[in-house]
């Protein structure tokens, strides 16, 4: 191969993220999703003061911004590239590429990498808005910020692979967004990010632990809620090093199955 | 992966693809020479597609040898691909970047691209240029689709109707270009519905029909000289169409003449185009192939 692989992934990151942004329904669901459901939290139970356990009581919205952070992962990732890759199998995209000398890492390369620039963007203004526009106290603690950044980096990358895996799935373009965006609905509800965790019953938490949404949720709000929160986790720690566990788990399954699901066109035997 | 050499840019031998119970082609031998531009013609569903396809690496063959640029396409790998440009039918991608945004992401994909700027004017899009795609018309689309084909500079160009959704003078500014890449050694390989097409540009035409090769040859030569010989239609006193095929279309008018000793009605001396000599054929190939595929099945056996 005579073209560099480095040039080809950096030019298709650079196409990857100027489609996103140019294409209005991945910015709104996408995108800005996260901030308008945030917004709607915070206004809808801003009545019901502060929650918590004693001693430790925080806003709505300091409750809800690491779940809209951990949202935004797996709606940048999984949701995004899900129905991403599904439409450019069907509408002709991955055909014309698939004639050209890219390769398939190129292509994946330039996926991810439009997940990460897009996520990280999403991430940033998400934690500006909320310690800026809410008022939410920040963590200080440099440990806490490092844990976030592996939590994001890790939980994100899992996501992205997810998402290539899942593009798999649903017969047509035009399917991609109903296929997809009910599986991730159910996942946000019993996974602690729209509904607070530890309301949910024992037995819907144990399902939601199998997926990695559940880890990534957990792991942000290790970050972002302060001490005594942890007591209404499973086991009443944030469990850190299972987050790290799952993720991983899910990273390989996300990996395995992207490479043996992963076609340009469907070639007929 | 194969790399024997041969002569030709495109070596078919015996080409066969089986969808289920349908054979969509039969027994294909074909050869296309390095620099040459060859038309492949036929009906939609006669086995076109599928033969393109099979050569472009876009599917499997069910049985044959395949050759493209001294490569089997199942097998062609990235340094494969960098030698050949596909012009597809039709796509329907959301087209959100401008044209120059697209062709200098591809021209990144390939080791020794053309300039985008000149494959932009080569095509007639200097003013759409920072034009989103999807702002585009059809027929400016389709030129995009060309350009993407061309720049990335290949040996081997497959062109699928390249030319539907042109107007007439967007398809003389096409041909243009074609003549162009033909002249620095490009081999191309043209499917089209226009005949006229083929005729400008095409140094031999294959016509495929049922799944088989029923011609190949010349332009100027395919179908035979019977097919080609001109045809003298007139009607006699009492209404019936007369049609006379003969090389001496004059001397028949005359003697025509001097039969009904007047002016015969409807007299016409037609010489058939290339269009007239490819339904022919077409024609032919559909009403007489039943009892040839079993003779060369037996043969394949």
């Amino acid at each position: 191969m005579t073209t560099n692989l480095m040039t080809q992934g950096a030019s298709r990151v650079g196409v990857e993220t100027k489609t996103y942004f140019r294409a209005a329904d991945t910015l709104f669901f996408t995108f800005l999703f996260p901030f308008v459901m945030l917004a709607i939290f915070s206004a809808a139970f801003s009545a019901s003061g502060e929650v918590g356990p004693p001693g430790a009581e925080i806003s709505i919205a300091a409750l809800y911004l690491p779940a809209m952070l951990a949202a935004g992962i797996f709606l940048s990732g999984v949701q995004n590239l899900a129905i991403d890759i599904a439409l450019e199998k069907s509408n002709g995209t991955l055909k014309r590429l698939g004639g050209t000398p890219l390769s398939p890492v190129g292509y994946f390369a330039g996926k991810i990498g439009q997940v990460f620039v897009t996520g990280t963007l999403q991430a940033g203004l998400l934690i500006l808005a909320g310690g800026l526009v809410l008022g939410i106290d920040l963590p200080t603690e440099p440990e806490k910020w490092v844990t976030f950044a592996w939590v994001f980096v890790l939980g994100l990358t899992t996501c992205a692979l997810l998402g290539i895996a899942l593009s798999a799935l649903p017969r047509s373009g035009k399917s991609a967004a109903a296929v997809v965006i009910p599986i991730g609905l159910i996942l946000q509800f019993i996974s602690g990010v729209y509904l607070q965790w530890n309301m949910l019953p024992d037995w819907l938490q144990n399902v939601a632990s199998l997926f990695p949404l559940k880890w990534i949720a957990q792991g942000m709000r290790s970050v972002f809620l302060p001490e005594g929160w942890e007591s209404l986790e499973q086991n009443g720690s944030w469990n850190l090093p299972g987050v790290a566990i799952a993720l991983g788990i899910w990273l390989v399954v996300g990996f395995v199955l992207s490479r043996i699901t992963f076609r340009w066109i469907r070639r007929d035997a | 992966m194969n790399t024997t050499r041969t002569d030709a840019a495109v070596r078919i031998r015996g080409l066969r693809k089986v969808y289920g119970e349908v054979t969509a082609v039969e027994d294909l031998d074909l050869d296309i020479a390095h620099g040459e531009t060859f038309a492949l013609l036929g009906p939609n569903g006669a086995g076109k597609s599928t033969t393109v396809e099979i050569l472009e690496g876009y599917r499997l063959r069910t049985s044959g040898e395949v050759s493209v640029l001294g490569v089997d396409p199942a097998r062609g790998g990235l340094d494969w691909k960098q030698r050949i440009g596909i012009v597809l039918q039709s796509t329907g991608e959301t087209g959100l970047l401008t044209v120059t945004e697209m062709l200098r992401h591809f021209a990144s994909l390939y080791p020794n691209p053309r300039d985008v700027d000149e494959v932009i004017a080569a095509v007639g899009l200097e003013a759409k240029a920072k034009t989103r795609i999807a702002k585009l018309s059809g027929g400016q689309q389709r030129r995009v689709d060309v350009a993407l084909g061309i720049v990335g500079r290949p040996e081997l160009l497959f062109l699928d109707e390249p030319t539907t959704g042109f107007d007439p003078e967007a398809r003389r500014q096409f041909w243009g270009l074609i003549r162009s890449l033909k002249a620095e050694g490009t081999t191309i390989l043209l499917t089209t519905h226009y005949l006229d097409e083929a005729a400008q540009l095409a140094d031999r035409a294959g016509i495929i029909a049922g799944g088989r090769l029923v011609d190949i040859g010349a332009i100027d030569e395919i179908g035979g000289a019977d097919a080609r010989r001109p045809i003298v239609r007139w009607r006699d006193a009492a209404g019936t169409t007369h049609e006379v095929r003969t090389d001496e279309p004059g001397l028949h008018v005359a003697s025509v003449v001097a039969e009904v000793g007047r002016e015969p009605d409807g007299l016409e001396v037609i010489r058939p185009t290339l269009e007239d000599i490819y339904l022919g054929l077409v024609r032919d190939a559909s009403t007489g192939s039943a009892n040839e595929i079993d003779d060369t099945e037996e043969a394949l056996a």
